[in-house]
């Protein structure tokens, strides 16, 4: 019945606010050792169905199995009920999330960020999860900042503890909540190498992002989510491509129209996600980097 | 009318003795207070709306009436309905009940500067509720609300003056009395304004030490690796 292949499987999810649909009815495998990009204009649910597979939002109908592991709720109809606390953190034991803003707890050292889970969590003694700590900070670039406080601290790096903080508790899977659209423009760079890195490894990642250039680049699956569903999913070459699907096409003409520069001298227009990503994309008519 | 110190010295004593009963009921009273009004912030944060209600409730009859009438309530009208307590007793749980009301609202204020996602990062890392009340809010809301609790501390020590009315004999009923018994009001009055003022320097002074050690992870000089 399960398909073992997939980390999470979401199937006839549904979540509203008030009267308003966010979630209409989602199926959806996020496959494991892949990263999964979510793209989509602003309100059309993407974080909403992020932090659903986390836990952190609750949601009507449907049912969300993490690794086989049911979250928020198990059974159908009526015989649905909400999750124990415990069922719900032997299932969140697997989930890691990095948040848009961080999230750092302020009063607590770099260090003490991503050790204190470790200690009352993960039941390690103090010098265990001062260890474990320092090699997650190591990972992403922070050894030499453990001993600060968050405050201290720029953007990037704030959020590359964030993502130790995840790391550290050993997570098969870490979902990204735009993780780079809090910080300055050239901060994104080092967040999404550290990102690029763990999907190296063979990271399952999740990440809502409006990144395109990362999304095309690392992505093994790009969904596009609008009004509450999936509009469009598929490998980055099919979104970005030649997408067929209408709404997708205006999203991404939008964005590179957006993301274009235009160089004044020679009067030729570079768009700029296209230009890094070394594949020219005349978005409309011809085809992408397949 | 001349000034005569020897009036404070030959009763020194009985002076000190209400100095440190003025101290023992206040800080009982204040912190008991303190205690109970965090638990109502917390009730307060509750799903069950009857249960926001009576918190509700609570704090408009202490908040609403004067701490006077409420003392005199508990003191002299407590034996009608079975409550019998003694002088020092009545002032502390009055001490308490009053000062609830305000820290309910300085705690309420606490948990609202804290923002939701502090306590996401917590759940999501697999912590109890009551870890992330412990390890993450409550460190956090009280780099904002000390200067409010300190403030509070600072009046429930003036406050404690209307036990003078019950018999307790803290300090305003040990130096009055002196005072009315040997018509040396101004020596009396005098040392009473400068023992509360001087308590209330020395609050005011802890409680700036605290904000500092609160407040130590924006400081920069924690800011240096070390």
């Amino acid at each position: 019945m399960t398909n073992r292949e997939s980390a999470i499987e979401i199937r006839g999810l549904k979540k509203s606010f008030g009267k308003f649909p966010v979630l209409d009815d989602i199926d959806l495998d996020i496959p494991r050792s892949a990263v999964t990009c979510i793209i989509g204009p602003s309100g059309s649910g993407k974080s909403t169905l992020l932090r659903c597979m986390a836990f952190l939002t609750d949601f009507e109908a449907g049912s969300i199995l993490i690794e086989g592991q049911p979250l928020g709720f198990v059974g159908e109809g009526a015989a649905r009920r909400a999750c124990t606390n415990k069922e719900i953190n032997a299932a969140r034991e697997r989930v890691g999330f990095v948040f848009q803003q961080f999230n750092l707890w302020p009063h607590l050292t770099v260090l003490e960020n991503v050790a204190m889970p470790l200690r009352l969590v993960n039941k390690l003694s103090k010098s265990e999860a001062a260890g474990k700590a320092r090699k997650a900070l190591a990972k992403v670039g922070l050894a030499d900042h453990v001993s600060k406080y968050p405050t201290f601290l720029s953007g990037g790096q704030q959020q590359r503890v964030g993502i130790a903080r995840a790391l550290a508790q050993d997570p098969h899977i870490i979902l990204f909540d735009e993780p780079t659209s809090a910080l300055d423009p050239e901060l994104v760079g080092e967040v999404l190498q550290v990102m690029r890195d763990l999907a190296a490894d063979g990271m399952t990642m999740v990440v809502v992002t409006h990144e395109m250039g990362f999304a095309s680049q690392v992505a093994d699956q790009v969904v596009f989510t609008d009004k509450g569903v999936i509009a469009a999913k598929g490998s980055p070459a099919e979104i970005f491509g030649n997408p067929d699907n209408p709404r997708v096409r205006s999203f991404l003409a939008n964005y590179f129209e957006r993301n274009t520069i235009r160089s004044r001298p020679a009067g030729r227009d570079v768009p700029a996600a296209a230009g890094q990503l070394g594949w020219g994309m005349p978005l409309v008519e011809g085809s992408g980097r397949a | 009318m001349s000034f005569d110190p020897a009036i404070i010295t030959d009763n020194l004593p009985q002076i000190v003795d209400g100095l440190r009963l003025t101290i023992l009921l206040w800080l009982a009273g204040t912190i008991t207070g303190m205690a109970l009004g965090f638990m109502l912030a917390l009730l307060q944060t509750s799903r069950l709306g009857p249960v926001r209600f009576l918190v509700r409730i609570y704090q408009s009859i202490f908040r609403g009436t004067p701490f006077l009438v409420q003392i005199f309530l508990l003191y002299y009208g407590g034996p009608m309905i079975g409550l019998l307590l003694n002088a020092e007793t009545a002032g502390v749980l009055g001490l308490a009940l009053y000062s609830a009301a305000y820290f309910t609202e300085i705690f309420r204020a606490g948990f609202g500067a804290v923002s939701v996602g502090q306590a996401e990062a917590g759940r999501i890392c697999g912590l109890s509720e009551f870890q992330i009340l412990c390890h993450i809010q409550l460190p956090q809301m009280m780099v904002t609300i000390t200067p409010a609790l300190v403030g509070m501390f600072i009046v429930m020590s003036k406050e404690t003056a209307i036990l003078s009315v019950m018999t307790v004999p803290e300090i305003t009923a040990v130096l009055s009395g002196i005072g009315s018994a040997t018509f040396t009001y101004v020596e009396t009055l005098l040392t009473l304004v400068l023992c509360y003022w001087v308590l209330v320097g020395a609050t005011t002074w802890i409680g700036s030490r605290v904000e500092r050690h609160m407040q130590r992870h924006l400081l920069p000089e924690n800011g240096k690796t070390a």
